[in-house]
């Protein structure tokens, strides 16, 4: 059901964990669905330092968290931004049609995160 | 690998294979044949027939052989349905049934029948005052599943089968998940029909039975050569029902071995899974089969973690929204009035005959230390802060 790449990304999660430092962070979804997903960004010059995450979800859901800090570290800011949700697929070989939408939710987080950045909100 | 789901299927005891092996190239005849070959396959069919009634205190003539456990509540429910909707069009059935029980019934629905899904209480069993309210005049037929195949709560079908029986409706039941793991006797029950499926109980897939008391007024769904009493047309699958008849010959025999030491492993699992904080069991502490334990795991999602199971060798199952092809988390976990995200983090874990308690203490091993590996990935630890 799952790409190799998927698996990989579930069974050893890069980046895992809340930053200490943190500069902003995107909150999206919600436990009645049982996806939710924390992004914690610090950034420097415009760019994206270090990225962390915390996820309650299935595996697509920490897979995703996972790719997308390997996606956006680095990154200035509105580079980031365009990471769109099939950037995130496509980087794990595919997900699950049914997956797409539900668990996809790290664009959606980095995008709140930056968002949150930039009006100066921490939480 | 550690299976630890015999909820969903089970191996075929290798007796059964056995005993299935020559229906395929030796013994194929056809029971409907004259001919020697074709009486030793009527032979081997009137034998499983036997085993089988013999289990559930039944007579022989009263077990029609079906494809499983999905077919016979088709042909109990749809069956009984179309041959008394002149007597009523009014249906009782419960929030917890299998998903081949609750479709059927939206389906007939449709077709202009009425049906009662009856509540149950947090531990998943029914209120028999509330079914007694709920019988009508023009009521046919009440559906109610004997144990519950996510949480495993048995209900009182004899208690079921007094109310019932002072009412013009039939009763059925799915004994799909309670047939050798605990006592059943169609008659104490009062059930007019029991369904059984054989991958549930080390036998092959593709077979099960429908028990039905004589005179119960019931239609075929397969109209043809007027097989099963011309309720059920189609050769028999000689070897599957061959088989079948065996896997519950050995499962009732050895059930009062098997059982208790499963009921002992399983009750080791529940304690000490429930020593794991933010972590309840889901079902009927004391009402529940055997091989059955069911817990949530606050702020973690089920699919991760039978996955997790899975890369270390451990084989269960979930309710969780993510497992499913609907979104939606288990029917059953929402009715015993879970919140949709502790429902996301429910495990089941069905024991069988070849797990040890070697196995059970791997288990007890790892599953802790996966929780809190999920865990420190969530972003709740002690709450669902502002989703609460």
């Amino acid at each position: 059901m799952y790409s190799q790449k998927v698996i990989d990304h579930f069974m050893n999660p890069r980046n895992k964990g809340k930053l200490k430092d943190y500069d902003a962070v995107g909150k999206v979804g919600n436990p009645v669905c049982g996806d939710v997903m924390y992004i914690y960004i610090k950034v420097k010059d415009n760019r994206i330092e270090d990225i962390g995450w915390e996820t309650m979800g299935c595996a697509a859901a920490i897979a995703t968290s996972s790719m997308i800090t390997e996606l956006a570290k680095g990154k200035t800011l509105e580079e980031a931004e365009k990471i769109t949700k099939k950037d995130i697929a496509d980087a794990l070989d595919g997900l699950p049609p049914i997956k797409m939408h539900c668990s996809n939710l790290a664009a959606d987080g980095l995008k709140k995160a930056i968002e949150n950045y930039k009006k100066g909100v921490k939480k | 690998m550690i299976y630890m789901d015999h909820s969903a299927t089970t191996p075929v005891d290798k007796r059964v294979l056995e005993f299935m092996l020559p229906y395929f190239d030796k013994k194929y005849g056809n029971a409907s044949s004259l001919h020697s070959m074709g009486q030793e396959a009527k032979k081997a069919l009137e034998e499983a027939r036997e085993k089988i009634a013999k289990v559930i205190n039944a007579d022989p003539s009263e077990i029609y052989f079906t494809s499983g456990g999905t077919e016979s509540n088709n042909f109990a429910i749809k069956g009984i349905a179309f041959a008394n909707k002149d007597k009523g069009k009014h249906i009782i059935t419960t929030k917890i049934e299998h998903d081949c029980v609750l479709n059927t019934c939206k389906w007939l629905e449709k077709i202009g029948f009425e049906v009662t899904y009856l509540d149950v209480d947090r531990y998943g069993l029914i209120d028999s005052g509330v079914l007694e309210a709920s019988l009508r005049d023009d009521t046919i037929l009440v559906s109610i599943m004997h144990a519950n195949n996510e949480i495993g709560t048995i209900q009182d079908m004899e208690e079921i089968g007094k109310i019932v029986g002072e009412s013009n409706a039939y009763l059925h039941t799915d004994a799909v998940q309670s047939v050798t793991k605990i006592p059943i006797d169609v008659k104490k029950m009062n059930v007019d029909m029991l369904s059984i499926s054989s991958h549930k109980i080390f036998g092959p897939k593709g077979v099960g039975c429908l028990y039905i008391r004589k005179g119960v007024k019931i239609d075929p769904l397969m109209h043809g050569g007027g097989h099963e009493g011309g309720l059920r047309s189609g050769t028999e699958n000689i070897a599957g029902i061959a088989g079948f008849g065996e896997a519950m010959k050995i499962g009732e025999e050895e059930r009062p071995r098997t059982m208790p030491r499963l009921e002992k492993l399983r009750d080791k699992i529940i304690d000490n899974v429930l020593k794991i904080d933010n972590t309840f069991l889901n079902g009927h502490p004391k009402k529940r089969l055997p091989i059955n334990a069911n817990f949530s795991f606050r702020f973690i999602e089920g699919e991760s973690l039978v996955l997790l199971l899975d890369s270390r060798g451990i084989e269960a199952s979930t309710g969780s929204a993510c497992s499913s092809k609907s979104l939606e988390p288990s029917h059953v976990l929402l009715a015993i009035g879970l919140k949709p995200e502790d429902a996301h983090g429910s495990l089941r874990i069905t024991l069988g005959k070849d797990n040890t308690e070697k196995d059970v203490d791997y288990l007890l091993k790892v599953l802790p230390e996966i929780v809190s590996e999920l865990r420190e990935m969530s972003p709740f630890k002690k709450d669902y802060g502002e989703f609460e």
